[in-house]
């Protein structure tokens, strides 16, 4: 039997068939609509606690650390590990500090309820911020627990030491276990932002190439991934999003479904799902349930997005101002003045996160509060998220972090875990949602495209004489709490509005002696797929064109580029990782192209942000003209940032970095007609496989006594532009448009560029 | 709710189903608690669900539980251990050959596979053998090198 409701009522019950008159849905007895059940039900279940009372402060030691009696120690961090190394690198960090075995270690990462907030974790943050903060709370508790030695003692604490797990006096070589130091009470510290820090000569485990604790679980199977997580009662849903983007419900029709026994449907306004006991039979039923959606065509197209931001900028609708970000001397002038003046525009299209799995997100939301299971890089700002959604109080939501596929950002899982918490209020039962293929790389949000055009002029002497870029860029909102979610929107549900794209305009100039300098952006209001931070935001696509037209500037006149780059860069860590580079390619000086017509190198050097990591890097490639095939034979690259916490992960990182980006300039963008995305599957969307798969040589340029900058995504920026630069170098052709597909190898063999 | 039978993991194992065309996938990660192959497209093109089928490495997404009746099957959980790990296992963890992991099931299956036809396989043969096989992290490098190491050879 059916009941159905006001929808208005309560906009997150779940709506019955109160359609049209056209309305086709009948009610049967395989299909049931339910409401929020029983609260006797769902309190029956574990409650996992939402307040184990434990200091949630960034500011104190026992946010951070716990010491317990038997001698281990937890470490509660708010930033996770995405497949980064983060597990392993955290625990280095403060074991070291501490005075700690890493055995001793736990790490707790993300859960809401235990973990400080530190912000999500995104922008090559984890160690930089996230573990420096976790350092610090170490160093303070440390100093504390010498503290309370010295006074037990009644020696001087410049005659104390750590170790393993313990105050040792220097002269005795006494020791006190911090454990009974502690007597089981908390620190109840603030952080002191001036306990010292070890000395880097004196590290044993900060340095050292130790093995992630996750990886044999992973490739055995056992590792509990977000996507493996059940939960008593739990039920699967699967979200049917809609034909176009911004279509609403017109019809649904359940014929087709009525054969499936225990099925549910769940409709807040254009928000539909459906949710069974059973996996395979909540796919058929997705499938199956016929949906007829209203028709709109919002949406541009995305072979015409490069002619939509250069009208959007000087369209008063579409324009968010237009802002000169550096200025330097006066580029006009001198451009004006100089005999030879070369432009050149460059495009990087929308590009999905394109994560391996598709998003999953499990919500239990009980009258006693509410649990999220997600893979989020953002648990605690998907706690407030959730919160809004749900119309509940801060405090009645607990987010809990497992491992996802890799993310790049923020991909699906913030909508997935939106998507479960809605359904799971509306039905009463735990819920886990799991989007197909076609969800994550149609819907997850993008990459937003990005438009440069470049000026630039060469003085007499061979010598950069004056740079102006202009930008693009669909303008991030200020302070938007969080990227708009599919499943409120599409329920109707009030969310704040506007974009989230990270710092896309970062790194838009080169970074080499430049008397006169213009940067402009011209900022767009809106970006043709919603879109979010992903891998190394804006400064992918901004080195791209930065040290593409380096290289431009430098073949016009006659120059090595290297040379060319290197006399005018003074930061003695920018040129340590040039020459590393050099003397690993064996780098001989002389101006591109090359004449073998077939072979080539390319580089390309990146300051990321102009602050954090330095990053070289070279690629040697081989075209065949005739397929306009690119071969990528070798690449290499050095890398300093700073303080190197765990050699191994962090030149995994690098491989990642450098792999995922050669995928992304050789093959992606995301395709999409005037309805919705197209390119849904790995066949439209293709990504790069093992055969493309080249040398990497990798130097990790360590600085013990500077502080640890972020691996996570400097290496991306400086690999498009040593690609196009060494495809020019083989054959003169100049790309500068992602992807460079054999097609605009062809286009641009035959005319010079594409 | 029909019921078929297979080795799993060298156990018989019943598979209750009703609908016979359910993907052997959704089988193992719900009913049997097999969560090592994974969920990375259901359409045949990642190689993340990939298991042993009668010793040939099969997508689990695209075969039906009624096509495995009377099969013999081994997941990555029917390799090997953390404990004791299958040697090819053991190469991933040495070479730490993944970062999210997400698409290690598929790797490793595949490799196993490649190396129960091919004792000795050249780097470029281990391309080819595992080129349907997707990773979005961009670990392929020592991937590679695992399935060189497993085979005792070492990278070029
Ligand atoms: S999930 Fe089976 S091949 Fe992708
Ligand atoms: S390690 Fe993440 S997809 Fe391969």
């Amino acid at each position: 039997m059916t009941k159905t409701t006001d929808q208005n009522a309560d906009p997150t019950m779940i709506c019955v068939p109160a359609l049209n008159r056209r309305d086709l849905l009948r009610a049967t007895s395989a299909l049931i609509v339910a409401f929020a059940s029983g609260a006797t039900q769902a309190q029956q279940r574990d409650t996992p606690h939402l307040k184990p009372g434990k200091s949630l402060k960034t500011d104190e030691v026992d946010g951070f650390i716990a010491l317990a009696p038997d001698g281990s120690a937890t470490i509660y961090c708010g930033k996770v590990d995405l497949g980064t190394g983060l597990r392993i690198a955290i625990p280095q960090m403060a074991a070291e500090e501490l005075g700690l075995p890493l055995e001793a270690i736990t790490l707790i990462e993300g859960d809401t309820a235990l973990t400080p907030d530190q912000g999500p974790t995104a922008g090559s943050s984890g160690i930089m911020r996230g573990g420096v903060q976790i350092r610090q709370a170490a160093a303070t508790a440390r100093e504390a627990l010498i503290g309370m030695a010295a006074q037990q003692w009644g020696k001087p604490r410049t005659e104390l030491s750590v170790d393993d797990g313990h105050v040792i006096a220097n002269d005795t070589k006494e020791r006190l276990a911090f454990s009974a130091l502690l007597s089981g009470k908390p620190f109840a510290l603030k952080i002191d932002e001036k306990a010292p820090l070890k000395n880097p000569a004196a590290y044993s485990l900060v340095g050292k190439p130790l093995p992630r604790p996750d990886i044999a679980a992973k490739v055995t199977g056992q590792h509990p991934y977000m996507h493996d997580v059940k939960i008593d009662g739990m039920l699967h849903a699967r979200v049917i999003r809609p034909q176009a983007v911004g279509a609403s419900i017109t019809a649904i029709d359940d014929t087709a479904i009525r054969a499936l026994s225990d099925v549910k449907i769940v409709r807040i306004k254009n928000f539909l799902a459906v949710v069974s006991r059973n996996e395979w039979t909540a796919i058929r039923a997705a499938k199956e349930l016929k949906v007829v959606w209203s028709d709109p065509a919002n949406l541009i197209g995305h072979d015409k997005v490069k002619s939509w931001m250069l009208a959007a900028a000087s369209d008063a609708r579409q324009s968010a101002g237009k802002e000169v970000l550096t200025q330097k001397g006066d580029s006009a002038k001198t451009l004006i003045d100089s005999k030879q003046v070369l432009s050149a525009s460059y495009y990087w299209p929308l590009q999905s996160h394109a994560s391996m799995g598709p998003s999953c997100g499990i919500a239990d939301v009980r009258p006693d509060g509410v649990t999220i299971w997600s893979a989020s890089q953002a648990t605690h700002r998907l706690r407030g998220i959730c919160a809004r959604i749900l119309g509940l109080p801060l405090d009645q939501v607990r987010v809990i972090y497992r491992d996802g596929s890799g993310c790049y950002g923020t991909n699906g899982h913030d909508d997935v875990c939106a998507d479960a918490a809605l359904i799971s209020k509306a039905i009463g039962q735990p819920v886990r949602v799991q989007w197909s293929r076609e969800d994550e790389l149609g819907w997850d949000p993008k990459g937003p495209p990005q438009l440069l055009a470049m000026r630039g002029a060469v003085n007499g002497e061979g010598k950069l004489a004056a740079w102006e870029t202009e930008m693009w860029l669909p303008k991030a909102t200020a302070s938007l709490p969080n990227i708009p979610l599919l499943g409120p929107e599409a329920a109707g549900i009030d969310q704040p509005q506007g974009l989230s794209t990270g710092l896309i305009s970062q790194n838009a100039h080169p970074p080499y002696a430049h008397p006169h300098l213009t940067v402009r952006v011209n900022w767009l209001k809106d970006s043709p797929l919603r879109p979010s931070n992903i891998r190394a935001p804006g400064k992918i696509a901004n080195s791209f064109a930065v040290e593409s037209f380096i290289d431009e500037l430098a073949a016009s006149a006659q120059r090595d580029s290297l040379e060319f780059r290197l006399e005018g860069l003074t930061d003695p860590r920018g040129l340590a990782v040039c020459q590393k580079v050099a003397e690993l390619m064996r780098w001989q000086a002389r101006p591109s192209p090359a004449k073998s017509g077939s072979l080539g190198r390319g580089f390309s050097y990146v300051h990321y942000k102009f602050n954090e990591t330095y990053v070289a890097i070279g690629i040697e490639v081989e075209i065949k003209r005739r397929e306009g095939a690119i071969v990528v034979k070798r690449i290499v690259c050095a890398h300093d940032c700073g303080l190197v916490i765990n050699p191994d992960a962090t030149r995994q990182q690098v491989e990642g970095n450098i792999l995922q980006t050669l995928s992304r300039t050789l093959y992606e963008e995301t395709q999409f007609d005037t309805a919705k995305v197209t390119s849904v599957d790995w066949q439209s969307y293709p990504l790069l496989t093992f055969p493309d798969v080249p040398e990497l040589v990798i130097a990790l340029l360590d600085q013990p006594h500077l502080p640890p900058l972020g691996a996570g995504e400097a290496a991306c920026a400086a690999v498009p532009a040593a690609l196009a630069n060494a495809v020019f170098d083989a054959c003169g052709a100049r790309l500068r448009n992602v992807p460079f597909t054999p097609d605009r190898v062809k286009v641009a063999l035959a005319r010079g560029y594409a | 709710m029909a019921v078929y039978h297979c080795s799993i993991n060298g156990q018989n194992r019943q598979i209750e189903s009703a609908d016979p065309d359910q993907p052997l996938l959704y089988a193992l990660r719900n009913d049997l608690a097999l969560t090592g192959a994974k969920f990375g497209c259901g359409l045949g093109q990642c190689g993340a669900c990939s298991v042993l089928v009668d010793g040939e490495a099969i997508r689990s997404c695209q075969i039906s539980v009624s096509q495995a009746v009377g099969k013999t099957i081994t997941t990555l959980e029917g390799l090997g251990t953390i404990d004791n790990p299958h040697p090819v296992q053991a190469a991933f963890i040495t070479d730490q050959a993944a970062q999210c992991g997400y698409c290690a099931n598929g790797m490793v299956i595949n490799a196993v596979a490649l190396l129960m036809r091919n004792l000795k396989p050249s780097l470029d043969e281990i391309k080819q053998a595992l080129a349907n096989n997707l990773c979005r992290c961009g670990t392929h490098d020592r991937i590679l090198r695992a399935v060189m190491r497993a085979s005792g050879q070492v990278m070029p």
